[in-house]
């Protein structure tokens, strides 16, 4: 026989080395042992009175794992373990990438906890652990509970789609799905706490009610004070463009005090701010409703209520379409046009309109929907929170945080658009004003431990912001490591960001090597990239030292174009074939000496 | 002549002195400094060897604080200084000009005060290839500033076409023979191979020497009667002398210079005195010996005191006329008698010889630029594209389109017309007769505003000429941002030279025809303080002047300042 945890009193550590043992045991040898067992247990009970319970009992086990980009997912997976922990669970909380295939097997009770990254893609500390999953490789999973928690943003087309393949496959291997999987919005808390308590149930209920009692989950408890459901309402002290004049872009320098919220933040880790409308937007979307900006609006559960121009101002967003904000609209409106934008064959339609347009682009077109000014805002997703890669230590600025925001205008569709919170960072927010800020940590992107490990920094434009927060803290406690950045923008002469103090730095010594590449200088465009390549055989003695390599910054083109470069030059370098030269990165990435922070 | 008298100031060499010696003949670290990409700039040794190639490195003054408070460095960048001897330019040569200006400049040009072009603006990146252009345009700006003969100027006077040409040719060989040998500028700038040689110091620079002169050395060329170079002002100034209509050979003054420092009355400006007269083809080799004189006993020790003026003033004009005949081994003859009249500009339509005209053009402050109301820069690309002479770049930043035929004339005409661009005859005698250095916001030794505040000064004098009915009568006005007196405002009628934001010291008395240097009016006054004095001035001067007496001669006859005789006497 093969004992399990499942169809034994035994945990799985000694459900292994039973297993290795049994199956090297003679049948005399077995009827020997069972003997001896209850005779000595007889023995022992008489002696000395135990408490069968917690011998008897098997402490069930849980493996939560997840993958995370910006950090929601590890912290909503911490927290659930906490809870696990509290109602008498042997919790293990993992990274994907950091988790063992081969401990599948050993797995009884699987939580996936994952949000989607881009187009439908994994985040980065998931990307193996998905790949091996969907591979030729994956292991039977007959043996496994599991239930997944999908985080994502509703704006994008593929909406928590790395949750849902998880899900799917998960079954496919055959696990046994002991609680439906939760699409959470950016708004997740409410939702996420939902399904910690429902899979919490679920595994409780299957237990036979073995635990009678359980804990009050605690997913939306702050561990501090100020939390992203319970913002701090910081300061603002300073508001600075650091782009000179002449330049195409505008970049904020934001200074925010923490004074009184005791938040602390390591560098790395991101401050989410809620932004509000522009009020000019507000004005349009006004002007298109037929009810009275002054109509009073039930905005959440807690009764909360606000005008419709102060709701639409400070709590909805209006600036984004989605395909399930259309459909619920859909519900509340007869308008044939929307419905038959949402009907089946018009999805490359539906997908062309939605992008770049927002909500008064819908009301213009496609009319108003809902019979009052409550119903129509019901339907909107609250504003959610920006996460900025915070670019100061709080060493160097005890109390302090600070933020680099890119402003972001274009137009499209025959109208200026404005990034939500960019924009109202750099035209509304006035020193002395105060915004609700959060610190959301990121354990994907930190700085070595070791503050002698040599690391590398490729932060082009407003990637840049936690590699200043790196160098002040490495500044601030003295490291002795080696740093490289690698730095680029438009123009030299207005967008080198934060040029005076790289310049100190690299004069100090707290900064080894600085090179910058300014596309729109010369006539040929010239990216971090081709500065990498220049530099290739000091690039690759660097990571043969042990630098850990960090990127940060835009995704789409950057992240990716930096990625094959370190490749070619891993490579060329080292001499190594392409296959093995993305062993090299996946093996600096499994060593967390490869990380990333992009958007 | 006791040879004792003649030796350099003692003291120790200044810090330029060693900077030039351990060049390898102007090389320095240019090259490394240009390719740096992580500064705008380049290091202060590096931004005193790029002199001598004809630029200075600046930044945008304007926006300096506000840069520092965006965690900038300032907005370094570099002018650029055409050698254009005698001002002349082909059509070509003036769009290539107005191209890069466009392209890697701050798109303007600026007629400067010594007949050439500058431009502003320039990113490091972009220098090599700024210089290239001008190149390729067969011009250059080795020497345009450093310590070293810089550009040579030569009268632009229209009415006598043949002469001018002529004066002309030995200016442009002047300013040629007299360059530097080094090959520095073409290693540096047009990627010439290096030659892999250690020559001697007589080899690579056989007048200069290793360490070049102790100040910058400046030529002019005049033609009688007039003196728009400002013949006094230069080191050496030769004033043409013509029977006639041929050229006899040149009158020598030597000893003059603009600059001094505020505050040290050891410094001064000066004017050249005139010591014989040599024929043409003897230009070269007096002023070849005149710069070895400074080359060898000029001040190395400090630069304020190290001008070829100061050298002259203090070995004695005799010891150094000596020294000259001794080095030339001839005597120059004894000078000819000369008469200036001016040393402003003519301006409109005038019909030179061979039936070509020429058309001296009014350009506020010498910038060359699309303003508003006026596109200057536009209607003149237009006119140089069309255009079969030349150009003529003023000592006064005006501009003499020159050589026109008379078939030509009216699509010239047609094209000034279009362009608003005038002769300047519907604004006051006065403004016709201003010039203004460049100073804020490039220039790093700027203390006060000048060519982007004169203009609107004016536009409040006129005011006082109008009521004083002055608005014909020729007054020549000078603002200089600094001491350094680029503008030459010692030789203006009324000069400007800042001591603060918006403050000036104010000089009267100088000489029309630029025969006689300022004295210190008012000091440290601001605009209505020189305003309040011109409304006491110029009503007093229409009403009590004599029959063709000059602002700057009625002053001195109505004791309103005292008469510098010389440079010595400009402070007393």
């Amino acid at each position: 026989m093969q004992f399990q945890v499942g169809n034994s009193p035994f945990n799985q550590n000694q459900v292994e080395l039973l297993n290795q043992l049994l199956t090297t045991l003679t049948d005399s040898q077995k009827i020997w042992l069972s003997g001896y067992f209850a005779a000595s247990i007889t023995n022992s009970a008489t002696n000395a009175p135990r408490s069968t319970e917690t011998t008897s009992k098997p402490m069930k086990d849980i493996t939560i794992l997840f993958g995370s980009q910006t950090g929601n997912a590890h912290g909503l997976s911490k927290k659930a373990g906490a809870t696990f922990k509290e109602n008498g669970f042997d919790v293990t909380v993992s990274a994907m990438n950091d988790f063992k295939p081969n401990q599948l097997k050993k797995v009884s009770n699987l939580l996936i906890i994952v949000s989607t990254h881009g187009e439908g893609e994994p985040p980065d500390n998931a990307i193996i652990f998905h790949e091996f999953l969907h591979g030729k490789r994956a292991p039977k999973l007959d043996h496994v509970n599991f239930s997944v928690l999908s985080l994502g943003d509703s704006s994008y087309e593929f909406f928590c789609e790395t949750g849902k393949q998880f899900d799917k496959r998960l079954e496919e291997l055959g696990a046994s799905r002991v609680y439906p999987r939760f699409d959470c919005d950016l708004d997740f808390e409410e939702p996420a706490a939902e399904w910690l308590d429902g899979v919490l149930r679920s595994l409780n209920e299957q237990e036979g009610g073995v635990h009678q009692e359980v804990a009050a989950t605690t997913m939306t408890a702050p561990t501090s004070t100020y939390t992203r459901s319970n913002p701090f309402k910081a300061e603002v002290i300073e508001n600075i463009n650091l782009n000179g004049r002449g330049s195409n872009k505008e970049t904020r320098h934001l200074e925010i005090s923490l004074e009184g919220s005791n938040l602390t933040y390591k560098p790395g880790d991101s401050l989410g701010v809620y932004p509000e409308n522009d009020p000019e937007l507000v004005e349009f979307l006004l002007q298109e409703l037929p009810w009275s900006t002054s109509d009073s609006v039930t905005i959440n559960k807690h009764g909360d209520i606000l005008s419709l121009k102060e709701a639409l101002t400070t709590y909805y967003e209006i600036t984004v379409l989605s395909k399930p904000l259309l459909q619920k609209i859909a519900d509340h409106t007869t308008n044939e046009k929307l419905q038959e934008l949402l009907s089946a064959g018009n999805e490359e339609k539906l997908k062309t309109y939605i992008d770049g347009r927002d909500v008064i682009d819908l009301v213009r077109d496609y009319g108003v929907w809902g019979s009052s000014a409550q119903e129509f805002v019901s339907i909107l997703r609250k504003i959610p929170a920006r996460l900025y890669s915070i670019s100061s230590s709080i060493q160097a600025n005890p109390d302090e945080v600070h933020l680099t925001i890119g402003a972001v205008r274009y137009t499209t569709h025959d109208r200026q658009r404005k990034g939500v919170c960019s924009t109202f960072a750099a035209e509304r927010l006035n020193i002395g004003d105060k915004i609700p800020v959060f610190v959301q940590e990121n354990d994907n992107f930190k700085l070595p431990e070791n503050p002698e490990t040599p690391i590398i920094m490729i932060g082009p434009g407003t990637g840049v912001a936690p590699f200043r927060a790196f160098i002040q803290e490495r500044e601030e406690i003295g490291a002795e490591g080696k740093s490289w950045l690698f730095f680029g923008d438009q123009h030299f002469m207005t967008d080198f960001l934060y040029q005076t103090e790289w310049k100190q730095w690299l004069q100090n010594g707290t900064l080894t090597k600085l090179d910058v590449a300014f596309s729109r200088d010369t006539e040929e465009k010239v990216y971090v990239q081709h500065r990498m390549l220049a530099q290739s055989k000091e690039l690759f003695a660097w990571l043969e030292e042990g630098a850990t390599v960090y990127i940060c910054g835009d995704e789409k083109n950057m992240a990716k174009d930096v990625h094959n470069t370190l490749l070619q030059i891993i490579e060329t370098e080292g001499g190594l074939s392409h296959e093995q030269a993305e062993e090299y990165l996946t093996n600096l990435q499994q060593q967390k000496r490869y990380q990333r922070d992009v958007y | 002549m006791g040879t004792d008298i003649l030796k350099a100031p003692e003291g120790a060499p200044s810090r330029n002195e060693h900077l030039k010696k351990e060049s390898n003949f102007l090389r320095g670290t240019l090259k490394e400094e240009f390719e740096d990409r992580l500064n705008g700039g380049v290091s202060e040794d590096a931004n005193q060897l790029i002199k001598f190639h004809g630029s200075y490195q600046q930044d945008d003054r304007d926006l300096r604080n506000e840069r520092q408070k965006q965690k900038l460095e300032p907005a370094y960048q570099f002018m650029i200084r055409v050698r254009l001897p005698g001002g002349v330019s082909t059509p070509e040569q003036w769009l290539v000009m107005d191209d890069l200006s466009e392209k890697y400049g701050n798109g303007t040009l600026k007629i400067t005060t010594r007949q050439t072009f500058q431009m502003h603006g320039i990113l490091k990146w972009n220098m090599k290839k700024t210089m290239q252009g001008i190149n390729q345009a067969l011009m250059d700006t080795i020497a345009a500033c450093g310590d070293v003969n810089r550009n040579v100027m030569s009268n632009s006077n229209p009415f006598q076409s043949e002469l001018h040409a002529e004066v002309y040719e030995w200016a442009k060989k002047l300013s040629d023979d007299l360059l530097p040998r080094t090959r520095a500028y073409h290693e540096i700038w047009l990627d010439e191979e290096k030659v892999f040689s250690t020559p001697e110091v007589e080899e690579v620079e056989p007048m200069y020497g290793p360490v070049y002169l102790p100040r910058k050395f400046k030529i002019g060329v005049a033609i009688p009667p007039s003196n728009d170079v400002d013949v006094f002002s230069q080191d050496i100034g030769f004033i043409a002398i013509v029977e006639d209509r041929s050229l006899l050979g040149f009158n020598v003054a030597i000893g003059g210079g603009m600059g001094m420092t505020h505050g040290d009355k050891e410094t001064y400006p000066q004017l050249a005195k005139v010591i014989g007269f040599c024929k043409p083809e003897q230009i070269y080799q007096v002023a070849e010996k005149i710069i070895t004189i400074q080359r060898d006993y000029g001040n190395r020790s400090s630069r304020k005191n190290a001008r070829f003026k100061y050298t002259v003033d203090r070995l004695g004009l005799e010891t150094v006329i000596e020294e000259l005949h001794n080095r030339l081994g001839w005597r120059l003859e004894e000078a000819k008698p000369f008469h200036f009249d001016h040393n402003g500009d003519r301006y409109g339509w005038v019909e030179g010889t061979k039936g070509k005209w020429h058309y001296t053009l009014f350009i506020e402050g010498g910038r060359v630029k699309d303003f508003e109301n006026l596109k200057i820069k536009t209607g003149l690309r237009e006119i140089a594209k069309v255009h079969k002479g030349d150009f003529r770049l003023t000592a006064n930043q005006n501009l003499i389109i020159a050589n026109v035929s008379t078939r030509s004339k009216k699509k010239i005409n047609d094209l000034l017309e279009h362009y608003g661009l005038t002769d300047g005859s519907h604004f006051s005698a006065l403004r016709r007769n201003s010039m203004a250095c460049v100073s804020l916001p490039t220039c790093g030794l700027a203390m006060a505003e000048a060519e982007r505040y004169l203009p609107t000064l004016i536009d409040k004098i006129e005011t006082i000429i109008d009521e004083s009915g002055l608005r014909d009568e020729e007054i020549t006005i000078r603002m200089t941002g600094c001491p350094n007196g680029c503008a030459r405002h010692a030789l203006g009628e009324i000069g400007f030279i800042g001591k603060s934001v918006g403050k000036y010291n104010m000089y009267l008395g100088a000489a029309f025809d630029g025969s006689r240097l300022s004295k210190l009016y008012r000091e440290n006054i601001g605009e209505e303080e020189i305003l309040n004095e011109l409304r006491i001035l110029l009503p007093r001067y229409a009403k009590e002047r004599e029959l063709g007496e000059h602002f700057g001669d009625f002053v001195i006859r109505a004791g309103i300042v005292k008469a510098t005789t010389d440079g010595t006497n400009f402070h007393d």
